[in-house]
C-alpha cells in the first residue's frame, strides 16, 4: 500500500533535525534506515505528519572503542556491524546478532538506532543492550537501558530528541545468541543470549514479554554455582510471555528455558 | 509538496519531482519507467523489488524515492552489455532458475551483489545470501545451480586463479 502523506525534511545535522522536531510537533518522526518504520507507514498502521531523515548527517555511522566501552553511532547498519573487525574483536556477540537480522537487503539499510528507538521486543540489538546495562546517548542526554525499554514501541525519548550513539561494554568472553525462528530471515519467536562479563554470566531473553528481559533468576542460580542445566531451568521465572499465533505463553517460557541452557553449553563448549 | 529527487538509473541521470511518500520502486516503475522491477509481496519480505542502490542490494519498496537522491541505481534493465546478457542473466536461463519469472529480477540482483561480495560462493552462502528473495515456482535448486554456473563462468573470465585449490573448489561446486 502507499503510505499517507507527510512533509519530508532532510538534516544536515543533528541540532536542525531537533529543532525541525521540535517545530513540527510530535506527529513529526525520524527516518533513518527506514527498515521499521517504512513497513508500519506502508500498513497505515503509522501515518507521521512528517519525516524529518538524518540518513546524511555525517558522524553516526562511527565504530570505536573507548577505554572499555564500544560506542556505536546511531546510523551503523546491520552488515557494518556484522563484518566490522572492531565490533568482532571488542562485542562479538553483537557482530554475530548483527550477521543474523533479517536478510542481505534488510542489513544494508537497517540502523542499530533504529532498532534501539523503535523498540520492538523482537528486536535482537535491545535484548543485548539490556542485559549488558548500555546506554543510549541522545540529542539530550543519556538514558541507561533499563530506564529505556518502558513497553512495547516504547521509550523515554521525547518527540525532539534523537539517538546518537549506543553504548556497550567491551566483552569478548563466551557467548552465545539462539533465535528460535520458523524460517532464517524471521524474527525470533524467543530468542536467548549468554554473555559471560566480568566472571558472571548476563543472560537476555528476546520476545519473552512487552520489553527485552533479563533472566535474573538463572543468573543468580549461575553466580550461586548451580549447573548450567539448573540454571536454566529458572530462565523463565517471573516471565510472562504473549501468546500470539505463532506461539502460547506457555511455549514461549518453555522456549526461554530451552533455548538459554543451549546458549549457555554453546558458550561454554 | 514535491521533493526534486537526482540520481542516476542504469546510468541515465535523471531529475523528477516526487511526492515524498513515493516508494522507490514505485519511482523506478512509474516515473522512470523501468517495469522490470517488481511488487511482489509490500511487506519487504520477497525481495522481487530488490535493486542496488551504491553497490549494495535493497528492497526498493522499503525506502522512499527521496531517500534515493544523489544515488546511483542499477534495475535489472542495466544489467545487460550491447545485447549481451550478464553472466547471472545467462546462467538463470541456461539453467532454468526460473519458472513464472516474476521473482526472477529481484533473485538476479541479489545475486549479483552476493558474488560481487563473494565471487565464489558456498552452496550455503549462497542460500543466505537470498534468503531475502522468495521464489513459489521452482523449488529454489535450479536458481542455486543457475548463481553457481554465473560464478563459475564470471571467476572463469575474470581470469580465474590457476592451481590446486581453485581447481578443488571448482569441482566441489560442479559435483555439488
Amino acid at each position: 500500500m502507499i503510505p499517507a502523506s507527510f512533509d519530508y525534511r532532510r538534516a544536515h545535522d543533528l541540532d536542525e533535525a531537533t529543532r525541525w522536531l521540535g517545530e513540527l510537533g510530535p506527529e513529526a518522526k525520524v527516518l533513518a534506515g527506514g527498515h521499521s518504520l517504512i513497513p508500519l507507514m506502508r500498513l497505515r498502521l503509522a501515518q507521521p505528519s512528517a519525516l524529518v531523515d538524518i540518513g546524511r548527517v555525517p558522524g553516526l555511522d562511527t565504530i570505536r572503542v573507548d577505554g572499555d566501552r564500544l560506542r556505536i553511532g546511531a546510523l551503523v547498519r546491520h552488515a557494518a556491524l556484522a563484518r566490522s573487525e572492531v565490533v568482532r574483536r571488542a562485542l562479538p556477540l553483537l557482530a554475530e546478532m548483527a550477521a543474523e537480522v533479517g536478510d542481505q537487503q534488510v542489513r544494508a539499510r537497517g540502523t542499530l538506532g533504529g532498532v534501539i528507538a523503535h523498540a520492538d521486543p523482537a528486536g535482537d540489538y535491545p535484548t543485548l543492550a539490556l542485559m549488558l546495562d548500555a546506554e543510549i546517548v541522545t540529542t539530550h542526554g543519556s538514558h541507561p537501558a533499563r530506564d529505556f525499554f518502558q513497553h512495547l514501541f516504547t521509550t523515554p525519548l521525547q518527540p525532539d530528541e534523537v539517538i546518537r550513539e549506543v553504548t556497550f561494554p567491551v566483552a569478548a568472553g563466551p557467548h552465545r545468541y539462539i533465535k528460535f525462528r520458523r524460517r532464517r530471515c524471521d524474527w525470533a519467536i524467543v530468542g536467548a543470549a549468554v554473555q559471560q562479563s566480568d566472571g558472571g554470566w548476563r543472560l537476555g531473553l528476546t520476545n519473552c514479554g512487552p520489553t527485552p528481559m533479563r533472566a535474573r533468576a538463572a543468573e543468580a542460580a549461575l553466580a550461586e554455582g548451580r549447573t548450567m542445566a539448573e540454571a536454566a531451568l529458572q530462565a523463565a521465572e517471573g516471565l510472562t510471555p504473549p501468546s500470539d499465533l505463532r506461539a502460547s505463553s506457555d511455549y514461549r517460557r518453555h522456549l526461554a528455558r530451552v533455548l538459554t541452557r543451549r546458549a549457555l553449553e554453546q558458550a561454554a563448549a | 509538496m514535491a521533493e526534486r529527487v537526482r540520481l542516476t538509473i542504469n546510468g541515465v541521470a535523471r531529475e523528477d519531482l516526487v511526492e515524498p511518500r513515493t516508494l522507490l520502486v514505485h519511482y523506478i516503475r512509474e516515473v522512470a519507467g523501468l517495469t522490470g522491477t517488481h511488487v511482489g509481496c509490500d511487506t519487504s519480505q520477497c525481495g522481487a523489488c530488490t535493486v542496488l542502490v551504491d553497490g549494495d542490494a535493497v528492497k526498493s519498496c522499503t525506502a522512499f524515492a527521496v531517500q534515493a537522491d544523489g544515488a546511483t541505481i542499477t534495475t535489472i534493465e542495466g544489467l545487460a552489455r550491447d545485447g549481451e546478457l550478464h553472466p547471472l542473466q545467462q546462467a538463470f536461463w541456461d539453467e532454468h532458475g526460473l519458472q513464472c519469472g516474476y521473482c526472477t529480477p529481484g533473485f538476479i540482483m541479489a545475486s549479483v551483489k552476493l558474488l560481487a561480495d563473494t565471487p565464489e560462493p558456498s552452496d550455503d552462502e549462497i542460500r543466505i545470501g537470498l534468503e531475502g528473495n522468495l521464489c513459489r515456482c521452482t523449488g529454489y535448486v535450479n536458481i542455486l545451480k543457475a548463481v553457481r554456473t554465473a560464478s563459475r563462468r564470471m571467476t572463469e573470465a575474470g581470469g580465474a586463479p590457476t592451481g590446486g585449490a581453485a581447481a578443488g573448489s571448482a569441482a566441489a561446486r560442479t559435483a555439488g
